[in-house]
C-alpha cells in the first residue's frame, strides 16, 4: 500500500491510493461502453440518415398537436380538493413495524411528496431518506399487480374459496396447522385481529421474523428487569453521551427525533437565532465505540473503534469504572481502549443524571443490561433515559420464534401458513432451511408489495396495498399512535391490505380496510364524540384517544434507585457473559459483521432505484454493497486496489470470497477508512434474485452466511482473494474541490477565545477584494434569498439528498452511468476525512453542496445562450428551454454543482409520471440541470403572499432540503429581512461561504464545524 | 484573348452580393411573420367543441359572470374548466331537451366527462398562474379578448412570450382597477398611463422579468 500523503490538512478526501489527477473536471471518466458495439459505422449512418429524414417530416407540423381537457363531471368538495391547490394529510410510515409520522402532499389526488409531521413526537416536521423514498416505492410499475397462483394468474375469489377451505379443516382442530408470519408488529387494528383468530383458533401460533430484528434490545430488558420494556433517550438533557456501537442517528427507532435532539445539544450559537435556536455556547460531547463508522461515530469527539465482540469489554470495563457493583471483572484493555474508557467514566461521573449510555440494537443482550444498569447507577434514568412499556404489541425472541416455526414446518405440522409483508425465504438466516420448509407446506400465503422470493414458493400471493393506499395504525418509538389513512386509492384493483386479508379469511368474504380499522377505534374510544375524535386523530396523524399515552403513563417504569439495584444484580450475573472468549486480536480468522444496508435496508427497498442510487452515507457507494475493512486489513489480506488495470474500469476493486462456516459469497472489497482491523463489515438487503428490473442483481447476498445464532457478528471468517476485478459506483470521487480550504473544523475552547475563527487558521476574508471593477449592483429588489448550512450539525444523513431528488423531478440513472459521474443529484454530501493517519482519520465530515447562488456567478459568464442568468432576488435561473447543452456552465462552476442530461433520463412509465411534481419542469436530453432553491415553493409563496397584499416572510418559504432535514441544519430566507433566521446564522462569527478566495460571493454559505474534545484525552 | 465572362456576370456578382446581405434579413422577416401569424398561434381560429358552447350567448346574451363557471380563477393557479355539473345546474331545468346538450345530459348521467379541445394554453414548461393576475388587476379579455363575442372560442392573443413579456416589462399600459377585471368590453380611460402607473404603484406590481418568474 502506497504511503499516506502527510500533509496535514482540513478538507481532504483520502480514500484508498486513489486520488484524482484532475480535480477540476467534472465528468473524469469517459463513458465508453454506452453506444452499441454492435453497431458498426454503417448502420449507424444509415440510422443517422433516417433519422434526419424522420425529423425533417415532423419538422412539418408548425402548430402544437390539439390537447384535450377533462372537466370533472361532479366536482370535489372545495374543501376536499380544488385543481391547482395542493392538499396535505397526515399519515405514517411503517418500517420494521414502528412508525414515523409523515405529512404526504397531495396533487389533484396523487401523492407527490412526504414530509415528517410537525406534530409527531418521532417525526416534528423532519423525515429521513428511506421515507422520502417509499414514495417511489408506491408508483414503482415492478409492484406485484396481480394474485398468483403457484406462479400463474389467479383469482382473489378462488384464493378465498381454497383459503376457506383449510380455514374450515384449521377449526376441526382449534387451528392447530395454522401458522402467521408477521414482522414486527405495533398496529393495534392487526393485533385485534390476530387476538380475534386465536380466539376463535387457539391452537394456532403467532410468530415473527423481522430480519433487522431487535432482539437484543428486548433481551437486554429481560435480563435487566425481568420483562420486556423500551428504552427512550432525551439527548437535549445531556450533557455526556457515550454510545456502545447505537447508531442511534440512522438506525434506531426514533432515530429522527433523536437526532433533532442531538442536533440540539450541539448547537452553538452566540446570539439566538429564531425559533429553537438559543444562545448557546457549550456542547454536548459524545463518547462512541463502534464496530464499524457510522453516522454516530462520525459525530464523536471521541471514537473507538473496536470489533464488535470487543464492545462488551469496554462496557464493562466502564461499568465497573462508573459504580455499577458487581459486575464481572474482564481482562485488561489494550491502553488505548482502557484510556477511553477511563476518560468517559470520569466524564460520566462529573455529570451525574446529565449523561447517557446508548447501547447498540446490534450488540448482545448483555451490552444493554450493562448500560440500563450503568444509566440507573448514574441516576440518569428518569433524566435523559426512559423506560416504558413496549411499544410492539407481543414481543418475543423472534430468533426463537423463527426457528419453531421452521422446525414446525419440516415436522409437516403446518397445514396453512399465512406470510404477511414478510419476505423469510430472501431474509431467512442460512442455517435454517426455511425456503425448504416450504415445500412440506400444502397451503401457503404470501401477502407482499412485490412478487418476490418467497412468493415464488408460496401457493399463493395477494398483492399488497402500499401504506400510502391503505387504513391501518401503527405506533411510534414512544408509543404515539397515528391512525393512518390513504393519500390513493389503490392503483392496482387486486391489491388488499393485511387487515383486508385476515378479516377475509376470518369472516368470508371481508370488509373493506376502512371499516376494519374505523371499527376497531370505535370499540376503542366509545363515546358520542366519537366521528369528531377519529376525524381529528386523522387530520393530525395523532390519534387523539390516549390508547398509547394510557399505556405509557401507566406503565413507565419506575425510575431511580430501585431499578438501579435491580438491574446490577442481574447484569452481574455470569450468564449474561457470552460463551467465545475474546480472542487474540489480528490471529486466527477475521470476524464477520452483519449490518442493515444504510439505503435499502434489509432488501425490502431493493427495487427502489431513488434509495439505490443514493450515495451511501460513508462509503459514497451506489447500486451494490461491499465487504467493508480497514486499510490495514485490506493491506494484509493483499487487497489493495487495481487502480487501472487494463480494460477495467479505474474504480475496479478487487472481488474476495467470503468463507464463514462452511458457507461462502463471493463480494467486492471497499476499503473504508476508520473500520476497525480484524474484522469486515456486510450489509444486508443486496443480491435479491426476485426483487424486480431495479434491485433484482445488484450486489451479493450476504443472508447467505448469516445464522441464526450469530446474526450480528461472528468470528471465524476468512477472506479468499479470488483474480475478479469489480467496479463499484462510488460517488466520491465525482464533482470534487478537494485540496482547499473547505471544511473548517474548529474546536468549543477555541471558539469561546475567537468565535470568528474557530479552527484557528488564516482564511481568506469572506468577501475577498476583487481583481475585476465591481459589477453595478444588482438592482435593489425585495428580497435576497439565502441558504445556511450548519456542519456543525449535518449528519451525512441523506435525507435532504432525495427529499430533493422527490421534490425536484430529479431522475435516476442507473449504474453505469454513474460509474462515468453521472449522477443527477442536485444535492450531494460531501464526505472529508482529517488526520495524518488512514487508518484512524481524526474525524469525519459531512458537507451538504447544492447550488451556491454565486452573487458573481462563473457560470453565467460563459453561457453562449443565456441560459442561466441572474433574477433581481440573487437567485442563479437555470432556464431549461433555452439550455443547447454546451456544457460550458459546468466546467466554470467551481462547486461542480451543475448537472448534465447526457440521455434521455426522465422516466416514461406512465406510472412513474403520476409522481412527478407538477410544479417542476422534468429535462430533457441535453439539458443542464441544478440546485434551484426550489424555486416553485419561492414562486408559489410569493403569489400566495402578493393576492393577500402582503410580503413573503423572511422563514416563511422553506426548501425541501431544509423542511426535510432532522437536525434543522439547513435554513433558507429572505437575509434582507434582518430578523430572518438565516439572517441571523449568517451575522454568525463563524460563518463563512465556501471558496471564498475566488470572489464568487455564495448566498449559500456555511457554518464552521465545532467539536468538543475532553481535554483529558491524550492528543492523537 | 476571349473574355471568360459574359456581361451580365457583374450584374450577376452584384445581385449575389446584395442577396448575401438581404436575403437572411428577408428570411427571418419572413420567417417571423409566419411565426407570428394567426395560422401558428391560432389566434381568432374558432375551435370545433364536442358541445358548441357559446360565450357570445352565455356571456355576452345572458350576462353570466366569468367566475360563476372558472371559479378557481381568483385563488389558483388554473382557472378551471366547469365541471358538467355546472352545466346542469341550468340546463337540468332549461334546454333540457335540446339535441344539442345531449353530450352533456350523457355525461352527467354516465359519469364520464366530456373531453373538450383545448383552446388557450402555454407550454409545459411555461408556469402560468390565474390568480395573481386576476388580483393584480389584469382583466381576462386582456389575454382572452373579447370572449363575450365569440359564437365558438377561439384564442384572443397569441400568447406568446414576447407578448408575455410586453406587459410584463409595461403593466400600466394595460391594469385597470380590479372592480374592472371582469368586464368584458372595458373601455381604458383617457389618462390610462396616468391610472396605471398609479395602479401598479398602489397594487405592488413589480416588473417581474426575471425567467425563474415562468420558468422553473
Amino acid at each position: 500500500m502506497p504511503p499516506i500523503e502527510r500533509e496535514k490538512g482540513k478538507g481532504r478526501r483520502e480514500e484508498g491510493e486513489e486520488k484524482r489527477e484532475n480535480p477540476g473536471s467534472q465528468f473524469p471518466i469517459p463513458l465508453h461502453e454506452e453506444m452499441d458495439p454492435a453497431m458498426d459505422r454503417r448502420a449507424f449512418l444509415t440510422l443517422l440518415g433516417a433519422s434526419l429524414a424522420l425529423a425533417g417530416l415532423s419538422g412539418c407540423t408548425l402548430r402544437p398537436p390539439d390537447e384535450k381537457i377533462v372537466p370533472y363531471v361532479h366536482p370535489p368538495d372545495a374543501d376536499e380538493m380544488t385543481p391547482g391547490k395542493p392538499l396535505f394529510y397526515a399519515t405514517a410510515c411503517p418500517r420494521n413495524g414502528y412508525v414515523d409520522g409523515v405529512l404526504v402532499t397531495s396533487r389533484e389526488g396523487r401523492p407527490i411528496k412526504i414530509e415528517g409531521n410537525l406534530l409527531h413526537p418521532a417525526s416534528l416536521g423532519a423525515s429521513d431518506a428511506i421515507t422520502q423514498a417509499t414514495l417511489l416505492e408506491m408508483y414503482d410499475p415492478d409492484r406485484s399487480q396481480q394474485v398468483m397462483h403457484r406462479g400463474l394468474p389467479g383469482t382473489w375469489d378462488a384464493f378465498l374459496g381454497e383459503a376457506n377451505t383449510y380455514m374450515q379443516a384449521q377449526r376441526a382442530v382449534r387451528g392447530a396447522g395454522l401458522r402467521v408470519l408477521t414482522g414486527s408488529v405495533t398496529s393495534p387494528t392487526l393485533v385485534a385481529q390476530i387476538r380475534a383468530m386465536q380466539a376463535q383458533l387457539p391452537a394456532m401460533q403467532w410468530h415473527q421474523h423481522e430480519p433487522i430484528s431487535r432482539d437484543n434490545v428486548r433481551a437486554g430488558a429481560q435480563m435487566a428487569f425481568g420483562r420486556y420494556a423500551d428504552t427512550l433517550y432525551d439527548f437535549t438533557q445531556s450533557a455526556v453521551i457515550v454510545s456502545l456501537d447505537g447508531d442511534f442517528l440512522l438506525s434506531m427507532p426514533g432515530h429522527v427525533r433523536y437526532a433533532r435532539d442531538y442536533a440540539a445539544s450541539r448547537r452553538v450559537r452566540t446570539k439566538a437565532c429564531g425559533p429553537g435556536q438559543p444562545a448557546r455556547e457549550i456542547m454536548s460531547r459524545l463518547y462512541v465505540a463502534e464496530s464499524m463508522p457510522t453516522l454516530t461515530g462520525t459525530m464523536a469527539d471521541h471514537r473507538l473503534p473496536l470489533r464488535a465482540r470487543d464492545i462488551e469489554n469496554v462496557a464493562r470495563a466502564l461499568a465497573q469504572q462508573v459504580g455499577v457493583n458487581g459486575v464481572a471483572p474482564t481482562e485488561p484493555l489494550p491502553p488505548e481502549v482502557a484510556e477511553w474508557v477511563a476518560v468517559a467514566a470520569r466524564d460520566l461521573q462529573a455529570f451525574r443524571g446529565a449523561g447517557v449510555i446508548v447501547p447498540g440494537d446490534f450488540q448482545p443482550p448483555a451490552v444493554h443490561a450493562l448500560a440500563h444498569a450503568m444509566n440507573a447507577a448514574l441516576g440518569n434514568t428518569g433524566k435523559a433515559v426512559r423506560y416504558i412499556a413496549p411499544v410492539e404489541a407481543e414481543p418475543m425472541d423472534q430468533a426463537a420464534s423463527f426457528r419453531k416455526l421452521v422446525q414446525d414446518m419440516q415436522a409437516g405440522q403446518v397445514q396453512m401458513l399465512i406470510i404477511l409483508s414478510s419476505n423469510p425465504v430472501y431474509t431467512s438466516p442460512a442455517d435454517l432451511d426455511f425456503a425448504g420448509a416450504m415445500a412440506k407446506v400444502p397451503m401457503s400465503v404470501h401477502l407482499g408489495l412485490y412478487d418476490d422470493e418467497t412468493s415464488a414458493l408460496c401457493q399463493w400471493h395477494i398483492p399488497e396495498t402500499h401504506y400510502l393506499e391503505t387504513w391501518s395504525d401503527g405506533r411510534a418509538y414512544d408509543g404515539t399512535t397515528t391512525i393512518m389513512q390513504p393519500l390513493i386509492a389503490p392503483l392496482y384493483d387486486n391489491t388488499r391490505s393485511a387487515h383486508e386479508l385476515l378479516d377475509a379469511l376470518l369472516v368470508p368474504p371481508g370488509r373493506a380496510g376502512h371499516d376494519i380499522v374505523k371499527t376497531f377505534w370505535s370499540g376503542q374510544h366509545r363515546g358520542a364524540d366519537f366521528e369528531a375524535f377519529w376525524r381529528k386523530s386523522l387530520n393530525d396523524g395523532v390519534a387523539a384517544h390516549p390508547l398509547s399515552l394510557r399505556r405509557r403513563g401507566g406503565t413507565e417504569l419506575s425510575s431511580g434507585a430501585s431499578v438501579a439495584g435491580q438491574v446490577s444484580l442481574q447484569a452481574a450475573n455470569p450468564t449474561s457473559q457470552p460463551g467465545s472468549p475474546s480472542p487474540v486480536p489480528g490471529g486466527g480468522g477475521l470476524e464477520l459483521i452483519f449490518r442493515p444496508d444504510p439505503t435499502i435496508w434489509d432488501g425490502r427497498y431493493a427495487n427502489n432505484g431513488w434509495l439505490q442510487e443514493l450515495p451511501k452515507p460513508l462509503t459514497k457507494l451506489t447500486w451494490d454493497n461491499a465487504v467493508l475493512m480497514s486499510p490495514r486489513t485490506a493491506e494484509k489480506l493483499g487487497l489493495t486496489r487495481q487502480g487501472g488495470t487494463p480494460g477495467t474500469h479505474p474504480e475496479s476493486v478487487p472481488v474476495v470470497e467470503l468463507r464463514y462456516r462452511g458457507r461462502s459469497v463471493r463480494g467486492p472489497v471497499l476499503i473504508l477508512p476508520g473500520h476497525p482491523d480484524g474484522s469486515a463489515t456486510v450489509t444486508l438487503g443486496y443480491g435479491r434474485t426476485r426483487a424486480g428490473h431495479v434491485g433484482t442483481g445488484a450486489g451479493f447476498n450476504a443472508y447467505a452466511l448469516r445464522t441464526s445464532d450469530a446474526l450480528w457478528h461472528d468470528d471465524g471468517l476468512e477472506i479468499v482473494r479470488t483474480d475478479d476485478l469489480f467496479s463499484l459506483g462510488v460517488t466520491h470521487s465525482h464533482q470534487t474541490m478537494e485540496g482547499r480550504d473547505i471544511v473548517r473544523i474548529g474546536s468549543i475552547t477555541q471558539f469561546r477565545k475567537d468565535p470568528h475563527n474557530p479552527d484557528g487558521k488564516e482564511h481568506v476574508p469572506n468577501k475577498p477584494p476583487m481583481i475585476l471593477p465591481e459589477a453595478p449592483p444588482l438592482p435593489p429588489s425585495e428580497y435576497a434569498w439565502g441558504m445556511s448550512i450548519d456542519n456543525n450539525v449535518c449528519i451525512g444523513c441523506n435525507a435532504c439528498v432525495v427529499a430533493c431528488q422527490a421534490e425536484n423531478n430529479i431522475p435516476v440513472v442507473g449504474k453505469e452511468q454513474v460509474l462515468g459521474g453521472r449522477e443527477m443529484h442536485w444535492l450531494r454530501i460531501d464526505r472529508y476525512y482529517t488526520g495524518m493517519d488512514m487508518e484512524r482519520p481524526t474525524g469525519t465530515y459531512f458537507m451538504p453542496i447544492p447550488c451556491m447562488q454565486c452573487e458573481k456567478a462563473p457560470c453565467e459568464l460563459v453561457c453562449p445562450v443565456d441560459a442561466t442568468l441572474h433574477s433581481d432576488d440573487g437567485l442563479n435561473m437555470m432556464v431549461y428551454n433555452r439550455c443547447v447543452g454546451t456544457r460550458y456552465c459546468s466546467n466554470n462552476c467551481p462547486y461542480k454543482v451543475r448537472r448534465f442530461n447526457f440521455l434521455q433520463y426522465a422516466d416514461i412509465a406512465p406510472v412513474i409520471q403520476l409522481m412527478r411534481n407538477p410544479e417542476v419542469t422534468v429535462r430533457s436530453r441535453g439539458v443542464m440541470e441544478k440546485c434551484t432553491y426550489c424555486v416553485q415553493r419561492i414562486q408559489n409563496a410569493k403569489i400566495d403572499a402578493e393576492v393577500q397584499d402582503r410580503k413573503v416572510g423572511g422563514d416563511e418559504v422553506q426548501t425541501a432540503c431544509q423542511q426535510a432535514c432532522p437536525t434543522n441544519a439547513i435554513v433558507f430566507g429572505d437575509i434582507n429581512q434582518p430578523d430572518s433566521q438565516v439572517a441571523q446564522l449568517k451575522a454568525e462569527p463563524h460563518d463563512y461561504p465556501l471558496l471564498a478566495e475566488l470572489g464568487t460571493r455564495p448566498r449559500t454559505t456555511y457554518l464552521a464545524r465545532l467539536v468538543n474534545p475532553n481535554p483529558e484525552m491524550r492528543a492523537e | 484573348m476571349a473574355r471568360p465572362f459574359p456581361p451580365y456576370t457583374n450584374t450577376l456578382s452584384r445581385v449575389i452580393v446584395f442577396g448575401l446581405f438581404v436575403s437572411p434579413i428577408l428570411i427571418g422577416w419572413i420567417a417571423t411573420a409566419i411565426n407570428w401569424s394567426p395560422y401558428i398561434n391560432e389566434t381568432n381560429i374558432p375551435r370545433n367543441q364536442p358541445v358548441p358552447f357559446s360565450h357570445k350567448h352565455h356571456v355576452g346574451g345572458l350576462g353570466l359572470d366569468c367566475r360563476y363557471c372558472h371559479t378557481t380563477v381568483e385563488t389558483t393557479s388554473f382557472a378551471n374548466i366547469p365541471p358538467i355539473h355546472t352545466c346542469m345546474t341550468c340546463h337540468s331545468q332549461i334546454w333540457k331537451d335540446s339535441p344539442m346538450l345531449a353530450p352533456i345530459r350523457d355525461s352527467y348521467a354516465s359519469d364520464i366527462p366530456v373531453q373538450w379541445t383545448r383552446v388557450n394554453f402555454v407550454p409545459d414548461f411555461v408556469y402560468f398562474n390565474h390568480s395573481i393576475h386576476v388580483n393584480k388587476g389584469i382583466g381576462c379579455e386582456t389575454c382572452h379578448g373579447r370572449v363575450d363575442e365569440m359564437p365558438l372560442t377561439a384564442r384572443g392573443q397569441p400568447l406568446m412570450m414576447a407578448w408575455c413579456l410586453n406587459c410584463h416589462r409595461n403593466p400600466e399600459r394595460y391594469v385597470r382597477p380590479r372592480e374592472d377585471v371582469f368586464i368584458m368590453g372595458y373601455q381604458p380611460p383617457e389618462n390610462q398611463l396616468t391610472l396605471g402607473r398609479q395602479l401598479v404603484q398602489q397594487y405592488h406590481i413589480r416588473k417581474l422579468q426575471d425567467c425563474y418568474t415562468c420558468h422553473r
